[in-house]
């Protein structure tokens, strides 16, 4: 194709995992970048657009770390795919920029190798240059750039230094010719003769470092001790559980006298009728009592991405990789599982990262038992209205230790699900564990904003569409039909959700809950976080309880033998719609999300029959 | 030569000292399996012999080819940085100029010479 490109030029960021590739992506696309899935399956596509210093307007594609052509998962098939050209509606590239940590150059020179087979023009960035400096590694740029028949370019991409001399050279190869894609999979001999030229070139243009990183080593020795860094990782995760319960309250309360203040001023203003209802009750109080709860979900993501960014994330695999493969998963499992902790979504999509699919298949099935952060506004509500707000052993806040209780239960829950399916119905057949462990970084704080800021907007993205919408649906289900004129009685007793939660309550009557609960439960499918603004709704309008707190209400209405079985209830049942979705686009089978809905029911059903009796029992009946 | 290393490799623990290996990277020093290896311990790579069977799903060569794309090929020095919390496994190892970090079960398909000989250039 030796004819001018016509198109806006694509470019794609190859490397191996931490070699910057994606600080260099938001170096490159600041703000003007998306995310969205490959057609087909469900890897992320991070695209953004750039403009060369020749005026053109390029596309760039972040693709996944890869040590490696040859895929071993589906995001490693992606990345493959893509570079050859051979991805269903994608164009090919016009040129790969093959990112790589110039701290770190000898793996990524072996898939350099592999990426010139592809036949397109490859620009190699050493980024993170600066380390590199800084430690003194000096690297013969020219000599190199002459060996591989390719431009060389350094870059800080943290410091966006080296950004127009990477798309300068995008520019001089857009056109160029195209040769004939030479690659296939390598065999294991392929490989070695590969990696025997990459430690030549390695050896002949690259000077061992001067002075080494030496910090990797000491925080190793203390991060990676058997004891000490095994009781680090378990106050950090206590850290971040205390962090998520107190320091983002005073922002909750702020976002929570906010949406009061507006629903009162509307009560002032507006003529009572359906209209105020729907605003005031549907709408406010919905939406309302779902985005208080960004600030704790901003909370726990803060510490997952600044672990991330640090390094610290391929540690705790380490650390973990024992007790996982205990429960028969991959010590890989460890970050889809921790990821589930802020969201089970982006976590089962995580499991991509583990190659084997008994492995993968069986990670996915536990992840939902983690407690997702859209069950912290279940779980701060309940245990708001019913466990006493006061300290314990001099140190402890016991809502913060029951809150504990409810995380230790599901991750239990989660090991005790994989172990079931690993040992029992998939015994043997485990994946090799084998990750790097990168040198440690300081995080980048405009990064981990970015990231904050991404999954802030995917959260409100939800709360303003699906829950939006399940909350004006459930204010329509409570509002009619109205009562009729003689009612005895709260209307929505009336209504089509009293009627509805009436109809399913025996069922659930022996586990505790009353009709309100059930009520909740069946709108919360669409998102755990929604069974409390139906409470809310609920409560609001059965009682027009304005100005008490829910949890005061809650407090008055339920028993705490109830409220405890609502609990364990919600750290087992299949309480959301879109991870059964999820499971099914990443499973591709409507066989793996009826599995776990039936085994999560029926965990949620033993586990709140078990909490109510065994509870009433003691005397909170 | 991979047909010689199972052989040799089928039993726990080390092999003969001065075991009959042909190759660039023999040494006079005792060969042993990187999974045998205790933290501080080092080695040059030797051979890479995964074996069939074990736990794994994936078959000896794949297993091979990823510790190979890791950068466990012939020649490359190793060193046993850090062992995890229970069991003394995983092993976290320094691979030439990277860390990396893998299970000894895996790790046993690793051949080492090891000791101050190894060392030498």
């Amino acid at each position: 194709m030796s004819e001018a490109v016509h198109h806006d030029p694509l470019i794609a960021l190859v490397g191996n995992p931490n070699s910057g590739k994606t600080a260099l992506f938001n170096a490159l696309t600041g703000a003007r970048q998306k995310v969205a899935n490959y057609p087909g399956v469900t890897v992320e596509k991070k695209i953004g657009h750039v403009m060369t210093p020749a005026g053109r307007r390029a596309a760039v594609v972040d693709l996944p770390g890869t040590y490696s052509l040859r895929a071993r998962s589906p995001d490693e098939e992606v990345t493959r795919d893509f570079v050859l050209g051979r991805l269903a509606g994608e164009a090919p590239p016009d040129v790969i920029v093959c990112v790589a940590d110039a701290t770190n150059l000898r793996l990524m020179l072996r898939l350099l190798l592999e990426l010139k087979q592809v036949g397109r023009p490859v620009v190699l960035a050493l980024n993170m240059y600066d380390i590199a400096q800084r430690q003194g590694i000096r690297i013969d740029i020219e000599g190199m750039s002459r060996e591989l028949g390719i431009p060389i370019v350094t870059t800080v991409a943290v410091r966006k230094r080296g950004l127009a001399e990477v798309l300068g050279e995008v520019d001089r190869l857009v056109g160029a010719e195209a040769a004939d894609v030479k690659w296939r999979e390598p065999s294991a001999e392929e490989i070695r003769a590969a990696h025997r030229d990459a430690v030549r070139i390695h050896k002949l243009y690259v000077k061992p470092p001067l002075r080494p990183d030496t910090w990797t080593g000491r925080l190793d020795a203390a991060l990676l001790h058997p004891v000490g860094g095994t009781l680090i990782l378990l106050v950090i995760l206590f850290l971040m559980f205390q962090a998520v319960f107190s320091w983002a309250t005073p922002a909750m309360d702020l976002i929570g006298a906010g949406f009061t203040w507006t629903g009162n001023l509307l009560m002032q203003v507006m003529p009572p009728g359906l209209l105020r209802s729907f605003l005031v009750d549907g709408l406010i109080s919905g939406v309302g009592s779902v985005v208080v709860f960004l600030p704790q979900i901003l909370t726990l993501f803060f510490f997952i991405i600044l672990l991330e960014d640090l390094g610290y994330m391929a540690r705790a695999a380490f650390l973990m990789d024992k007790m996982m493969g205990a429960a028969g998963l991959h010590g890989r499992a460890f970050i889809p599982l921790l990821s589930s902790f802020a969201c089970a979504i982006p976590g089962i999509m995580a499991a991509r990262v583990i190659d084997n699919r008994r492995d993968r298949f069986a990670t996915i099935l536990a992840a939902p038992l983690t407690t997702c952060s859209a069950r912290i506004p279940v779980y701060t509500l309940i245990i708001s209205a019913f466990i006493p707000n006061r300290e314990v052993w001099g140190f402890a806040n016991l809502q913060g230790l029951v809150m504990f209780g409810l995380y230790a239960t599901g991750i239990l829950g989660a090991l005790t699900v994989a172990t079931v399916i690993r040992r029992i119905f998939w015994r043997g057949a485990s994946e090799p564990f084998l990750i790097e462990l990168p040198a440690y970084k300081v995080p980048d704080p405009k990064n981990i904003l970015r990231g904050l800021v991404q999954r802030g907007e995917i959260f409100l993205r939800r709360a303003g569409t699906i829950i939006l919408s399940m909350m004006i649906l459930v204010w329509f289900l409570s509002s009619f039909p109205a009562a009729p004129a003689a009612a005895a009685g709260p209307a929505i007793n009336y209504s089509l959700a009293g009627i509805l939660g009436h109809a399913i309550a025996p069922v659930l009557a022996p586990i505790g809950f009353s009709w309100q609960m059930t009520l909740a439960l069946i709108p919360g499918l669409a998102a755990r976080e929604v069974a409390v603004g139906v409470l809310g709704t609920v409560y609001a309008i059965s009682d027009a309880g304005h100005g008490a707190t829910l949890a005061s209400t809650l407090a008055g209405h339920w028993s705490l033998a109830s409220a405890l079985s609502f609990l364990a209830w919600y750290i087992f049942a299949p309480q959301c719609a879109s991870t059964l979705g999820v499971v099914k686009r990443e499973t591709n089978s409507w066989k793996w999300p009826a599995i776990m809905f039936c085994y999560m029911i029926t965990l949620a059903y033993i586990a709140s029959f078990a909490t109510y009796h065994i509870a009433a029992a003691l005397g909170a009946g | 030569m991979r047909e010689l290393f199972a052989s040799l490799t089928d039993g726990d623990g080390a092999l003969p000292a001065g075991a009959a290996l042909s190759g660039a990277f023999v040494t006079d020093e005792p060969h042993t399996r990187l999974g045998a290896m205790r933290r501080g311990a080092k080695g040059v790579i030797v051979g890479i012999a995964a074996r069939p069977g074990r736990a794994h799903v994936i078959d000896a060569h794949e297993l091979e080819r990823r510790l190979l794309e890791m950068g466990f090929v012939e020649g490359a020095h190793v060193e046993i940085l850090h062992e995890g919390p229970i069991g003394r496994d995983p092993i976290a190892v320094k691979l030439d100029d990277t860390r990396i970090a893998l299970r000894r079960d895996d790790a046993n398909a690793i051949i080492i010479a090891a000791g101050k000989g190894a060392q030498a250039e």
